[in-house]
């Protein structure tokens, strides 16, 4: 049966093609030394991928490569969802780094390696590809963090991103290893088989060093150290790169690991994602509100999403799946609206990056002042804004599987977690500015336009996307 | 013939998306057409949503003018909308408040005139939307959308402490909110569905229904607002442009009011009866201290807040008295007497509550204080606003013939078949209404010209004088003649009897 499977080069079919236009743009970077016509092939490369991943969309779950790749209905929608936020990252750094007059086409290069890596890992059907996936999505976004060389901040987040990263790559391995050593095979679905009855001691070994590695991308307390470091010392478009797509793929990771290969160490693996959510969601809400650059806020907020995140995970049902997937998709489409605004406003030499920046807004350009109201809003989860639906869905599960404590901790922090984004629009609508009137550029001015006002169209009409993310993991 | 024709949601979307329009119609040198539009949907809102009443059934406790449409079909959420007897009359106050503010805003406003008019339409809208939601989702984000544009309105507009009072005043608001969420998907979780009624027919063990009623306690407690979570509501008044507490007394409050009768007695019967004591001591805390805490306010606006809280006091106590009153072999008329007192009181609380923030309004406006030390011998300089106050302060404090007098005589005729001593708290207020309400108009209004910012005052202009004319009117109809607004509510207040009185164990 493997021997016919893997000559199937369908369901790998956009894995292929991403990769060749990856070599493809790199040659013509090589040779062309046009940032510009970089950036085009980059998007060109996206949108066919985009296209050949529809034409190639899976009714139901097809394993190829032996076993080690699996396309499925919820790799399907992630990958979709990572093309097109990969289309946005692009914009919004070509946006930056033109009018800095970069000219430089490496980070177009590098951003289409990560995404092929997130791609890969999402697939992911064996111990293998995950690693495979994950250096590949990592070690470009290292490159990518340090590319900014003149700058110490950004040498010293790149630093504390690598090695915290091989750190937890290595941990990561670890548990692999154990896991195999347990089970003997390096599939995950054999390793769901083997591990069903769980209790196994070098099993339940294997597992917390897997949750740990997962936390650790995630960026879950109490793993979260590097996420405010390297938000803050990035440049803002790569500092995006780092915070959106790669999420959904880490979650697709967490989904792969512990719902399809140690579900039998379910119960295991619920206790420690309640600990990892609760002090998530507790410690992030909470420094969140200490700080007064923007961009170590949102790290801290994102380091509470991940706590959210995680509620949808422990029940471990479909619908929980489910939730936890429409959650990870709209925060990373929250999050790239907010770094998104701080492109929007920031200029050569200011990098509009302190919560100050934004004083005063609504004087000098209501309509982006306006974008960040729906974005911050519903990062903190007021209706009818997305942000609601996502917090919704995950507590719907949290509640269906009896945690109701865990809920009712999860909201009331989420109480904090407001206040913080309320100061945001408190000094854009309250305050007076600074600032003089806001100019932006027409292109950049709609596709932020588009990307916050998604959060509030989808917030009115969540049923589709909610509906599919559903319908990726019960199959209906 | 009315009820195919969807008026309940015209009657939510057309302020919405009016809104948006005078939103559109920008900048501060065109404010003309910005106060025009906004006028225009403002009447347009309140002419549509007169068919409501007019084609209204008195006859039934169902709800009406029903509409009905998936939105989330996978969790089976729907679109669901429709009035009974207990939202409908909180619908037109929306509808009739908010028009009045618009006008009352026209010219006072200069500063981000379309923002102003916009964040009043669309909060408009969202009000009318939680009244009219049969669907608990829905409810949810239509409750929680409105704190957005009242946030906005109190941190722009107000005064000097406007940040810290709408921070406060959303932060409490959200708190209380959050934790009534988790009690729906509770809910959920036991009945498959997001509808309100599916709700009220659930079985629930006693603790759960405790548990629930808490958390539904946490959310309405703070909008009514009572005791002891009452102490964002002085500050976001205070700070507030008069429409902002205009709209804020005239109808957010009733929206806490509203969710016992809606959410709390039906679905969590037992424990209402469980923990009646609780709230009817709360209450009573809310209609005596806050009272004499009214008593001493240097500020008006201050003093109209807390004079507020009180009188929602009566509110909550008619809902909870019904509990003691049904343990009675006969006690059922006095319920309903309790409960209609209650409902009474919400809609005459908003045409009383409104006027005299309005009135403070047209002071504040010529002399920029709201100090009643600043005032004295109004009624020498303003004879016509003189009167008009007059009336409403009267109103305040329970005069006959007035809609203050209705409501809360009901509500103390309810409470003296339950517990003479619990009556005669309540009717302490009745003193202590008419002593902090008079004492304010005597210090402002009478005497001799206090300084030469009064002697200087002109009376009311013909705009202000529409708007206190058309509440004077709402405020002498409702007095002397409550029936029709009685006869709306007489079904549903029975059908809600039904529910209250049936064991959910």
């Amino acid at each position: 049966m493997n021997g016919m499977a893997a000559l199937d080069l369908a369901p790998v079919a956009p894995e292929i093609v991403l990769a060749a236009a990856a070599c493809a743009v790199l040659v013509v970077e090589v040779y062309g030394r046009s940032a510009d016509l970089t950036y085009r092939l980059a998007q060109a490369s996206l949108v066919l991928t985009a296209i050949v991943l529809a034409l190639n969309f899976p009714d139901g779950s097809v394993v190829a490569f032996s076993g080690t790749f699996v396309a499925d209905p919820m790799a399907a929608i992630l990958k979709i969802a990572t093309l097109v936020i990969g289309w946005f990252l692009f914009f919004y750094l070509q946006a930056y780094l033109r009018e800095r007059g970069r000219g430089s086409g490496e980070h177009f290069i590098l951003g289409l390696f990560a995404l092929l890596g997130m791609m890969v890992l999402v697939s992911a059907a064996s111990l293998l590809t995950v690693y495979l996936g994950l250096e590949l999505l990592s070690l470009s976004l290292y490159a990518m963090v340090a590319l900014d060389r003149d700058s110490p901040v950004a040498a010293e987040a790149a630093m504390k991103y690598f090695v915290l990263g091989a750190l937890a790559s290595g941990m990561l391995l670890y548990g692999m290893s154990m896991v195999y050593g347990a089970t003997g095979t390096l599939e995950l679905a054999g390793i769901g088989e083997a591990a069903r009855d769980g209790r196994d001691l070098i099993l339940v070994l294997g597992l917390v060093f897997l949750v740990t590695g997962i936390a650790f991308k995630l960026g879950a307390a109490p793993f979260h150290m590097w996420i405010p470091d390297v938000y803050e010392g990035s440049e803002t478009p790569v500092t995006m790169f780092v915070g959106t797509a790669p999420k959904l793929a880490a979650f697709a990771m967490a989904v792969r690991l512990l719902a399809d290969g140690l579900f039998g160490l379910h119960g295991e693996w619920q206790d420690m994602l309640v600990v990892l959510a609760v002090l998530s969601i507790g410690l992030g809400n909470v420094i969140a509100i200490a700080q007064a650059n923007l961009k170590r806020m949102l790290a801290y907020s994102t380091i509470a999403h991940m706590g959210f995140l995680f509620l949808g995970i422990i029940p471990g049902t479909s619908e929980g799946y489910a939730a936890a997937m429409f959650y990870v998709i709209v925060y990373a489409v929250m999050s790239l609206g907010a770094f998104g605004m701080i492109v929007v406003l920031s200029r050569e030499g200011f990098e509009a990056e302190r919560i100050e920046d934004f004083r005063g807004l609504n004087e000098r350009s209501p309509w982006h002042a306006f974008l960040m109201l729906v974005l911050m809003l519903s990062m903190a989860g007021v209706p009818p804004f997305v942000g609601f639906w996502a917090k919704w869905s995950v507590l719907r599960e949290v509640v269906a599987a009896d945690f109701v404590w865990l809920a009712v901790v999860a909201v009331l922090f989420s109480v904090v977690g407001l206040f913080y984004y309320l100061r945001i629009v408190k000094l854009m609508y309250f305050d007076e500015p600074g600032e003089p009137a806001l100019a932006v550029a027409n292109p950049l001015r709609l596709v932020i336009s588009v990307n916050a006002l998604s959060v509030l169209v989808v917030g009115l009409f969540p049923g589709a996307l909610l509906g599919w993310c559903l319908a990726a993991f019960t199959g209906g | 013939m009315f009820s195919d024709f969807p008026f309940l949601s015209l009657v939510v979307w057309v302020p919405i998306l009016g809104g948006v329009w005078v939103l559109f119609l920008g900048e501060d040198n065109r404010a003309r057409n910005a106060r025009f539009a906004a006028l225009v949907v403002s009447l347009l809102t309140f002419l549509l949503s007169i068919p409501l009443y007019a084609g209204f059934d008195t006859g039934t406790a169902a709800m009406q003018f029903v509409e009905h449409a998936p939105w989330v079909p996978a969790f089976n959420i729907f679109y669901h909308l429709g009035v009974d007897g207990i939202s409908l009359p909180l619908v037109l106050l929306t509808t009739f408040t908010t028009v009045l503010v618009v006008v009352a805003g026209q010219e006072v406003i200069e500063h981000r005139v379309s923002q102003y008019l916009a964040s009043f339409l669309i909060l408009e809208g969202l009000m009318v939307g939680a009244f009219a939601a049969l669907d608990a989702i829905l409810f949810y984000v239509f409750w929680e959308a409105l704190l957005v544009p009242m946030f906005l309105i109190i941190g722009i507009w107000g005064g000097e402490n406007r940040v810290y009072a709408t921070i406060k005043f959303f932060l409490y608001t959200f708190l209380g909110s959050v934790l009534m969420l988790v009690a729906f998907l509770y809910l959920y979780a036991q009945t498959d569905s997001f509808r309100i009624l599916d709700f009220h027919d659930v079985k629930l063990g006693l603790t759960a229904q405790i548990f629930i009623f808490l958390a539904f306690l946490a959310a309405f407690a703070v909008k009514v607002p009572m005791w002891p979570v009452h102490t964002w509501l002085p500050d976001a008044h205070v700070e507030a442009p008069t429409g902002g507490s205009v709209v804020l007394a005239a109808v957010m409050l009733k929206l806490g009011a509203y969710g016992f009768f809606r959410f709390s007695l039906p679905i969590a019967p037992d424990a209402s009866g469980e923990l009646d004591l609780l709230m009817i001591a709360l209450s009573l805390i809310a209609i005596v201290y806050i009272g004499f805490v009214a008593l001493v306010q240097p500020d008006m606006k201050k003093l109209i807040a807390y004079s507020s809280i009180s009188h929602m006091g009566f509110a909550t106590l008619g809902v909870f008295i019904a509990f003691t009153l049904l343990e009675a072999p006969d006690g059922r008329t006095s319920a309903v007497l309790g409960l209609e007192g209650a409902l009474v009181q919400l809609v005459s609380h908003g045409f009383i509550s409104g006027a005299l923030f309005l009135c403070v309004g047209v002071m504040y406006d010529r002399l920029h204080s709201r100090r009643i030390a600043d005032y004295g011998g109004v009624a020498n300089t303003m004879p016509i606003f003189a009167s008009f106050m007059m009336l409403f302060a009267l109103a305040n404090s329970g005069l006959p013939g007035t809609s203050g007098f209705v409501g809360e005589f009901l509500v103390i005729l309810g409470s003296f078949q339950a517990n003479f001593w619990i009556a005669l708290l309540a009717g302490l207020t009745l003193i202590l209404g008419a002593a902090y309400t008079l004492w304010m108009y005597k210090r402002v209004v009478f005497g001799e010209v206090a300084n030469e910012g009064v002697a200087g005052l002109d009376d009311l202009n013909p705009r202000e004088f529409i708007v206190l004319a058309a509440l004077a009117v709402a405020v002498l109809l409702f007095g002397l003649w409550p029936a029709p607004l009685l006869e709306v509510m007489g079904p549903s207040v029975e059908n809600l009897l039904d529910h209250v009185a049936r064991t959910k164990l």
